[in-house]
């Protein structure tokens, strides 16, 4: 019984059981970069390659920038990861998606977008990144009402 | 004569350009519009609203599950299609809300002005009537919109619907018709449907109340008429209001028999 | 105590289809209530989707995904009974999660 307690206490005191939000990584320093440039950089994230193989679904206008709808697949073998970057936003990191066994490569999520801007879907496969850009215009519509 | 042809065919590239990218405008807003509705935070509402239909409130201590909405007490099925309707225990024709509002003072002993104080919420905290709203219209997704059109009462509301749909009135001297009176018409990127013709008013009727992107609000119909009177710089109406009821209930009758797809989405 | 959150998971063709939507005002920091006063950053910060207990999928987000966000994601296969489960954390420690089995 003793043993058991102390094992315990000591499990507790070394921190190895932590809040749920200690537990989860969120990168500080890249969300909170101000240049797409540096947020890629942040994330490691060099020469990207252009590939037909990461489609990005997005309206061309969106009526409001609060929702602006973005549907991400990629069939780039060995695929990990995808990454978004709105290049105008104030913070242009987005999103890092990292898919396990199990799961396919593929988001739907909808984003703000604060202007008319590129938007960077970038893809993590074996060790290389890949990119597909697409270009969002962002209106105000109706009265306002 | 070669330079005339020359100059005719590059107006006409330049007058089919222009067409063209009208055309691809509203084919772009269409592909957003379509795009946000596959997975809209109206069924969040549709939640609370269930959770607020089943709460016991008020004085009386109960909850709203004996309401009778138009096709008996309690069912929701397919009442939200049959509204507004005269109700003759209300001795008037009620939409959703003013019949929620009936409801809720008479079941439950509430007081109207606790309610009609704030009938409009906010993206922070949603009125009981937003909530409720997009849980009943969801019960009626899929069934034809049949608004009640054979008494003599409903048949005064709709001709009263109709007489201030056309009325024009406030500062700016506008009626509903101004903006929703001619084809071709839009506002900023948005394309005015013209309300009183029933191939327009189908698809929008059938679409509200919506949940509104730009706002994160889900707006009901009361609150889309009290907009619409306030943008165009009129008095705004009274929550449950003869005037309201009766243009939603014109509304609904132009766009009668078509299939009710809401709750929906929009900017 | 976070609002609703609701998940919806189908069968397609090899893979699952799940959709998650959450209640979350997903403040950026730089919006201004009705006093004019600045409305603090509270947003969803991580996304954990879970197959029988396993995770999936891990997700970091920011801000700028739209206010009560809603998200797609497809997963490998799926056999009847698979309990499907999204959890998230926001940057005040808040947390919610929701499951579902698929039908």
């Amino acid at each position: 019984m003793n043993s058991i307690r102390r094992a315990l206490v000591a499990v507790f005191v070394l921190g190895l059981v932590r809040p749920l939000a200690a537990l989860a990584a969120w990168n500080k320093e890249a969300f909170s970069a101000k240049s797409a440039g540096d947020a890629l950089k942040n994330l490691g994230i060099a020469n990207a390659q252009p590939s037909k193989d990461l489609t990005v679904e997005i309206p061309e206008i969106a009526e409001n920038g609060a929702v602006v709808p973005i549907e991400i697949s990629s069939t780039i073998p060995g695929t990990t990861a995808l990454i978004v970057v709105i290049d105008k936003n104030p913070f242009p990191l987005i999103t890092r998606f990292d898919f396990k066994e199990g799961a396919l490569p593929f988001v739907k999520l909808n984003a703000k977008v604060g202007e008319t801007s590129d938007v960077r879907v970038l893809a993590e496969a074996a060790g290389k990144y890949y990119v597909t850009t697409r270009e969002v215009k962002v209106t105000i519509g109706g009265c306002g009402g | 004569m070669k330079l005339v042809a020359i100059a005719v065919t590059a107006a006409a590239a330049a007058l089919l350009a222009v067409g063209a990218s009208a055309q691809d405008t509203a084919k772009e807003i269409q592909r957003y519009r379509d795009m946000i509705a596959e997975g809209s935070p109206a069924e969040l509402f549709e939640l609370d609203g269930e959770t607020l239909w089943k709460k016991p409130q008020g004085p009386k201590n109960v909850s709203l599950e004996k309401c009778d909405l138009g096709v008996g007490p309690g069912v929701l099925k397919g009442a939200y299609a049959t509204l507004p309707r005269y109700f003759k225990d209300a001795d008037r024709v009620m939409d959703l809300e003013t019949r929620l509002l009936y409801c809720m003072t008479t079941l439950q002993g509430r007081a109207p002005e606790e309610i009609t104080k704030r009938p409009f919420g906010s993206a922070d905290k949603p009125s009981e009537m937003e909530s409720l709203s997009a849980y009943i219209a969801a019960q009626s997704k899929g069934m034809k919109l049949e608004p009640g059109l054979s008494l003599p009462k409903e048949k005064g509301s709709f001709e009263l619907g109709r007489a201030i749909f056309f009325q024009r009135t406030g500062a700016w001297d506008f009626s509903c018709a101004s903006c929703h009176g001619q084809e071709g018409v839009r506002i900023r990127m948005q394309d005015l449907p013209v309300l009183y013709k029933p191939q327009f008013a189908r698809p929008v009727i059938a679409t509200w109340p919506a949940y509104r992107v730009s706002t994160s609000q889900f707006v009901t119909l009361q609150w889309r008429m009290n907009d619409c009177f306030r943008q165009m710089r009129t008095p705004e109406p009274t929550f449950g209001s003869e005037t309201t009821v009766a243009l939603i209930h014109f509304l609904t009758v132009t766009a009668q028999g078509e299939t009710y797809n809401g709750p929906g989405i929009k900017r | 105590m976070p609002g609703p959150m609701k998940m919806r998971a189908t069968l397609g063709q090899g893979f699952t289809d799940v959709r998650v939507l959450m209640t979350h005002p997903m403040e950026t920091g730089q919006r201004k209530d009705s006093e004019g006063k600045l409305v603090p950053m509270h947003f969803i910060q991580n996304l954990t989707v879970k197959v029988n207990g396993k995770p999936v999928i891990e997700a970091q987000t920011s801000q700028a995904i739209s206010r009560n966000p809603v998200f797609s994601f497809r997963l490998k296969g799926g056999t009847k009974g698979d309990k499907i489960e999204v959890s998230w954390v926001d940057n005040e420690g808040e947390s919610n999660r929701t499951e579902v089995a698929l039908a």
